[in-house]
C-alpha cells in the first residue's frame, strides 16, 4: 500500500506527546541514543535510510542533467519568444509553430526541473516513513467545561443575555442593513414589462436575409436550393434614434428575438401545399403563397434552430435536437422542447416584397412563466 | 555523512528578524515535521491545488489584454480572415492575444487546459476521497468545502468559457439564460437582472468578467485555503499498513523530503499542462468566429465538465411540462438545467451525514477504508459515476449517432433507458466484486497467498503451494473493520421487548437502511491468519471443510 514502508516495528510513542515532532532526542533511550550518535540526521536512525554514497552520486549526475536540460529549455523558451515578431504570428501558421515552439520549450524547462528534482528526492535523499500521533481532536471536559464557564460569564457581563431591549433593539437595527445590499442590485436591469413578448415585427415590415441587407422577394425562396432563408426584420433609421447605428442596422437584442426561417413549401400537384392539423385556416392566412415564416428560436432554450430538412419538412435544433413540423404549424415532433416554434404572419408590400403583418402568434424564444399571459 | 551544514550567515539573519517578531522557530520545526502519508491518490489533490495556481497566474496575464465588453467594432487586426466582420469587442482583444501578442496563444491555451485539469483532479480527489471513507468524522466540514470548491468550480469555468464571446460561448450564454428563463415567477426578472436588459444585452460579458476574475477566484482561494487549515490540522487519512492506526499517522516528513517531492510534481503538473496546450489546440476561437445570436454551427460540445448537463437536457422528455392557471412551468428545462446539479451537489453533500445516520458510527476515523470493504457505499460510488457518464455521453448524442450511423433519436431513447438501468446494474455487479473481494481477502489471509509452484501429493493430486503473506498483507487484510449499524443492536432490549423508536417511521426506514448497509458483508474476525490447510503440505482432504462458506 505505501511505498516500502521500512519503519514496521515502529512503536508509537507512548508519551501522551501532543506536539507533533518535538525533536526526538527527548524522548530516547540511551540505547537509541548512543546508535543515534553516528547519525547526524534530523529523524531517527530508525526511520530514515541512507542512501549509499554510490546511488548518492549517481542521482547527483542524473538530477544535474536534467536541471542543466532545462536550462536549456527556459533559454530556448527566451529565444523562440524574438523568434517570431508580432507581425509574423498574425499568420495562423506561423502562430501556430510560435506556439508550438515557446510551449515545447516551456514544456522541456518544467518537466527538466520536475525531472531533476524527483530524481535528487528519490536518490540523494534518505528514505523517510516516520511516524507521529494524530491529535486527539475533542478538547477534555475541563477544558471544555472552562471555556464554556468563560464565555457564559463574560456575556452576562456584557449584559447582552440580560438586556432584552438592547438586544433586541440592536438585532432590529442590523435587519434594514441587511436588506440594502439586495436593494442596491434592482438596478441591475429593467424590470421585463412586456419586452420578451414584443419584437420589432409589425404591419409591413420589410425582411432582410439575415447578414447581409438584401431585401426578400417572394420568387428568391422559390429560386433558393434550400427553400429556407434565414431573415431579419429591415429597420429604419428612426427605429433606435439618431446616434445609434449598428454594423447590420439591427440590435442583437432585436436579432436574438426576432429572427426567423423564410419556408418555402413543397406543393403538390394541385398546387397546394399539404399543410398538417395544426394549420388553422387563420394560421394558412398568416402564409403567402406557399411560404411560411417561423421564429428561429428554439422554444426549449434558445439556440437559433438552423437546421431545416427539405424533404421531411422538420426544422431541427442542433443544440438539443428538438424537432418542429414546418408543415404543420411548427409542433414538436421530438425533444426537449414543449411549445411549437411561434409562427410570423406574413404577406407582400404594394412593391412585391415580403413583409411581416403582424407580430409572432406567441412570445418567441426559451418558454418562461407568463409566456402564454398578454 | 559529513557535519551539518551552518545555516549560511544571511538564512540566521533572516530568521532571527522573522522570529524575533513572531515567536515562529517552535511553530516553524512542528509544521516542517509533519507528516505526509505516501499513496499516490493523495496527488490527486495536489495536481488540483497545482492546476489552481497555474489558473490564477495565466488568468492575470490575460487580463492584461482582455476587454470584457460587448461593444460590436468592425475588426481590424491582423488575423486576416476575419477583417471586416463586426464582432464585440470581447471577442476581438482575443483574436489580439492570439495573434498579435506573443505566447499569448499559448498562456491562453495553458489557461484552459488548466482548467479542464483542475476539474478533472478535482473529481477524481472527490472519488477517491468518497471510495475511501475518508469524508467521516472528524472531516465532514471538509468534505463539504470540497463540495463548495466543485461545484463553484464549475461554474466558474463556465464563465471563462464565456468570456471571448465567440460563437460556441455565446451559445452556452444562451442556454444558460434560457434555463433561467425557465424559473417559475422569477426567471424574467433573474434574466433581466443579471443580463442588464434582453439576451444578450451589452452588460453580461463585463459582469461574468467581474464573477471570473474576482468574486469567484475568490471564493474558490478561501475555500482552498481553508481546505489546507483543516487538513493541515486533522492531518492526512491513510491507508491500512503496519503501524498506520488511527492515533498514529506514518508517512513523509513536509521537510525536506515531501517538499521536495511536491514541489517536482507541481513542475510535472505545469509541464503536463503546457505540452498539452504546446501540441494539442483547445478551444480555437479563430475558426468559430463571433457570436450572433442568429446562427449556430452543429455538433457544439461544451467544455467537459458541462457534458453531463448538457446530455441531461437532450434526453430529458418534454412530457412532465405544465401549465397552472396558463403559467408554463418547463420541467424539461428546469430538472436537467437545475435539478440535475442540486441532486448532484445536494447528495455529495448530504452523504456523510446519511451514511454516520445509517451506521451510528460517532468514531474518528483516520485509516481509510479499502473500497471493497465496504460494498453498499463503493457500489454506490460507481452507480453515481454511471449516471454522469451516462449523461455526458448523452451531451455527445449527435456525434455518436453520426459516427456509429445510428438513428438520432434513437440514441436519445437508450440513453433515456440506460440512465435509469446502468446506475442499477452497476451498483450490484459492483456490490458483487466488493463482496467477491472480500472473500478472496479472507482467504489469502487465512492461506496465504497463491505462489505459483504447483505440487504433487504423494496421493497424485495436485496443489498450488500457498506462501506466507508478507506481515503488512496480513495486517492489511486480518485489520478489515466489520461493517455494523447500532439501527441493528438497540432494537431489542434485554426483555426481548422492541424499542419504541425502532418502529416508528424513521425508526423502521433507519433499520431497513442499516440491514441493506451491513448485510452479506464478509467477517476476518475468526480468522487467524495463516491457518489455512494450503501451507500444511501433509494435510488430510477433510480438512477442506475448513474452507469459509462462500
Ligand atoms: C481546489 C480544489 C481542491 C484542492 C486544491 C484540494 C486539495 C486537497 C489536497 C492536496 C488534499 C490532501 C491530499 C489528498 O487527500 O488527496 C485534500 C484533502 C481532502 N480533500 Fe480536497 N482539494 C480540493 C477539492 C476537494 C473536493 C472537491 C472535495 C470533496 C468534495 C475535497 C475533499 C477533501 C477531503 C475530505 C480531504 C481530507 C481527506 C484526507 O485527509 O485524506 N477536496 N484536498
Ligand atoms: S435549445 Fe433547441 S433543443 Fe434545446
Amino acid at each position: 500500500m505505501t511505498d516500502k514502508t521500512n519503519n514496521d516495528n515502529n512503536e508509537p510513542d507512548e508519551t501522551p506527546e501532543r506536539v507533533v515532532g518535538t525533536p526526538a532526542a527527548e524522548e530516547h533511550t540511551v540505547a537509541e541514543a548512543e546508535a543515534e550518535r553516528s547519525h547526524e540526521g534530523p529523524y531517527k536512525a530508525s526511520e530514515t535510510h541512507q542512501r549509499p554514497e554510490e546511488q548518492q552520486r549517481r542521482g547527483e549526475k542524473i538530477a544535474s542533467l536534467w536541471f542543466i536540460l532545462a536550462f536549456l529549455g527556459g533559454i530556448g523558451f527566451l529565444v523562440s519568444y524574438f523568434v517570431y515578431g508580432p507581425e509574423e504570428i498574425a499568420d495562423p501558421r506561423i502562430s501556430q509553430f510560435s506556439n508550438a515552439l515557446l510551449g515545447g520549450t516551456l514544456t522541456l524547462s518544467l518537466f527538466g526541473i520536475g525531472a531533476g528534482m524527483t530524481v535528487w528526492a528519490r536518490n540523494v535523499m534518505p528514505h523517510y516513513e516516520v511516524s507521529s500521533p494524530y491529535d486527539e481532536l475533542p478538547s477534555d471536559e475541563k477544558e471544555k467545561s472552562s471555556f464554556s464557564a468563560f464565555f457564559m460569564r463574560s456575556a452576562d457581563e456584557s449584559g447582552f443575555t440580560r438586556r432584552p431591549l438592547m438586544r433586541r433593539t440592536l438585532i432590529a437595527a442590523m435587519l434594514p442593513l441587511g436588506i440594502a445590499p439586495i436593494i442596491l442590485l434592482r438596478d441591475t436591469g429593467p424590470l421585463p414589462g412586456d419586452k420578451l413578448k414584443v419584437t420589432p415585427w409589425a404591419d409591413g415590415r420589410r425582411m432582410i436575409v439575415e447578414g447581409t441587407h438584401r431585401e426578400i422577394r417572394p420568387e428568391d425562396l422559390a429560386q433558393d436550393p434550400y427553400g429556407m432563408i434565414s431573415a431579419l426584420p429591415l429597420m429604419h433609421e428612426d427605429d433606435y434614434g439618431e446616434n445609434v447605428h449598428y454594423p447590420h442596422g439591427i440590435s442583437l437584442n432585436d436579432q436574438a428575438k426576432s429572427v426567423i426561417l423564410l419556408i418555402k413549401m413543397p406543393t403538390g400537384e394541385d398546387g397546394q401545399v399539404e399543410w398538417g392539423e395544426g394549420m388553422t385556416e387563420e394560421r394558412r392566412n398568416w402564409t403567402h403563397e406557399g411560404i411560411i415564416a417561423y421564429s428561429k428560436i428554439c422554444t426549449h432554450v434558445g439556440c437559433p434552430a438552423a437546421l431545416y430538412e427539405r424533404t421531411t419538412h422538420r426544422i431541427l435544433c442542433p443544440c438539443h435536437q428538438s424537432t418542429f413540423d414546418a408543415a404543420n404549424a411548427a409542433e414538436v415532433v421530438f425533444g426537449p422542447a414543449h411549445r411549437p416554434l411561434p409562427q410570423l404572419p406574413i404577406g407582400v408590400d404594394s412593391e412585391g416584397y415580403l413583409v411581416s403583418t403582424g407580430d409572432f402568434s406567441e412570445a418567441p424564444g426559451p418558454t418562461f412563466w407568463d409566456y402564454a399571459k398578454d | 555523512m559529513s557535519k551539518t551544514t551552518q545555516a549560511p550567515k544571511a538564512l540566521r539573519g533572516v530568521g532571527n528578524f522573522i522570529d524575533d517578531r513572531f515567536h515562529l522557530a517552535k511553530m516553524g520545526e512542528k509544521n516542517l515535521r509533519k507528516v505526509f502519508p505516501n499513496h499516490w491518490s493523495f496527488m490527486l489533490g495536489e495536481i488540483a491545488l497545482y492546476s489552481f495556481i497555474i489558473l490564477l497566474v495565466t488568468g492575470v496575464f490575460l487580463t492584461l489584454w482582455f476587454k470584457p465588453s460587448m461593444v460590436e467594432v468592425i475588426y481590424d487586426g491582423s488575423y486576416e480572415r476575419l477583417q471586416g466582420v463586426p464582432m464585440s469587442e470581447a471577442y476581438a482583444s482575443t483574436l489580439y492575444i492570439d495573434f498579435e501578442v506573443r505566447g499569448g496563444f499559448l498562456v491562453r491555451q495553458i489557461h484552459h487546459w488548466a482548467a479542464l485539469i483542475f476539474l478533472a483532479a478535482l473529481v477524481v480527489h472527490m472519488l477517491r476521497v468518497f471510495f475511501t471513507g475518508a469524508f467521516r468524522k472528524p472531516r465532514e466540514i471538509n468534505w463539504l468545502i470540497g463540495v463548495g470548491i466543485f461545484s463553484i468550480a464549475i461554474v466558474e469555468g463556465l464563465f471563462g468559457y464565456s468570456l471571448p464571446d465567440d460563437l460556441p460561448s455565446g451559445m452556452g450564454v444562451r442556454i444558460l439564460q434560457g434555463v433561467i428563463l425557465s424559473l417559475p415567477l422569477v426567471g424574467t426578472y433573474v434574466s433581466m437582472f443579471l443580463f442588464g436588459g434582453e439576451f444578450p444585452g451589452e452588460d453580461i460579458i463585463t459582469r461574468l468578467y467581474m464573477l471570473h476574475i474576482l468574486l469567484l477566484p475568490a471564493l474558490l482561494l478561501a475555500l482552498i485555503v481553508a481546505h489546507f487549515m483543516i487538513l493541515w490540522h486533522q492531518k492526512h487519512t491513510q491507508y491500512p499498513g503496519l503501524g498506520h492506526t488511527n492515533k498514529t499517522v506514518v508517512g513523509t516528513p513536509m521537510f525536506p523530503a515531501f517538499a521536495v517531492k511536491a514541489g517536482g510534481f507541481f513542475f510535472f503538473t505545469f509541464a503536463v499542462t503546457a505540452g498539452l496546450s504546446a501540441f494539442v489546440q483547445i478551444n480555437p476561437i479563430h475558426l468559430f468566429g463571433p457570436f450572433t445570436p442568429t446562427s449556430i454551427t452543429s455538433g457544439l460540445q461544451p467544455d467537459w465538465y458541462m457534458g453531463f448537463l448538457e446530455g441531461s437536457l437532450r434526453i430529458f422528455p418534454n412530457t412532465l411540462d405544465f401549465d397552472i392557471f396558463g403559467y408554463a412551468v418547463p420541467v424539461a428545462v428546469l430538472i436537467p438545467g437545475l435539478g440535475v446539479m442540486g441532486l448532484l451537489f445536494g447528495a455529495l453533500g448530504a452523504w456523510p451525514f446519511i451514511e454516520q445516520w445509517i451506521t451510528g458510527d460517532k468514531r474518528a476515523h483516520n485509516v481509510a477504508d479499502r473500497p471493497r470493504n465496504v460494498p453498499v457505499r463503493t457500489g454506490l460510488g460507481v452507480a453515481g459515476i454511471t449516471a454522469y457518464g451516462v449523461l455526458w455521453l448523452a451531451g455527445s448524442n449527435d456525434i455518436l449517432s453520426e459516427t456509429f450511423s445510428i438513428n438520432l433519436y434513437l440514441t436519445t431513447y437508450i440513453f433515456r433507458v440506460l440512465v435509469i438501468l446502468g446506475p442499477i446494474i452497476a451498483f450490484i455487479v459492483t456490490k458483487r466484486i466488493c463482496l467477491g473481494l472480500q472473500r478472496r481477502d479472507r482467504e489469502t489471509l487465512e492461506h496465504g497467498y497463491e505462489s505459483g509452484v504447483i505440487q504433487q501429493l504423494p496421493s497424485g493430486e495436485f496443489i498450488e503451494v500457498h506462501r506466507e503473506s508478507s506481515d503488512e498483507t496480513v495486517e492489511i487484510l486480518s485489520s478489515k473493520p466489520t461493517i455494523t449499524s447500532t439501527a441493528l443492536d438497540e432494537t431489542v432490549d434485554d426483555k426481548g421487548v422492541e424499542s419504541p423508536e425502532s418502529r416508528k417511521g424513521m425508526g423502521k426506514l433507519r433499520r431497513r437502511l442499516a440491514l441493506w448497509y451491513t448485510r452479506d458483508n464478509v467477517s476476518v474476525a475468526d480468522v487467524e491468519a495463516h491457518s489455512g490447510h494450503h501451507l500444511h503440505h501433509s494435510h488430510s482432504t477433510e480438512e477442506q471443510d475448513k474452507e469459509p462458506a462462500h
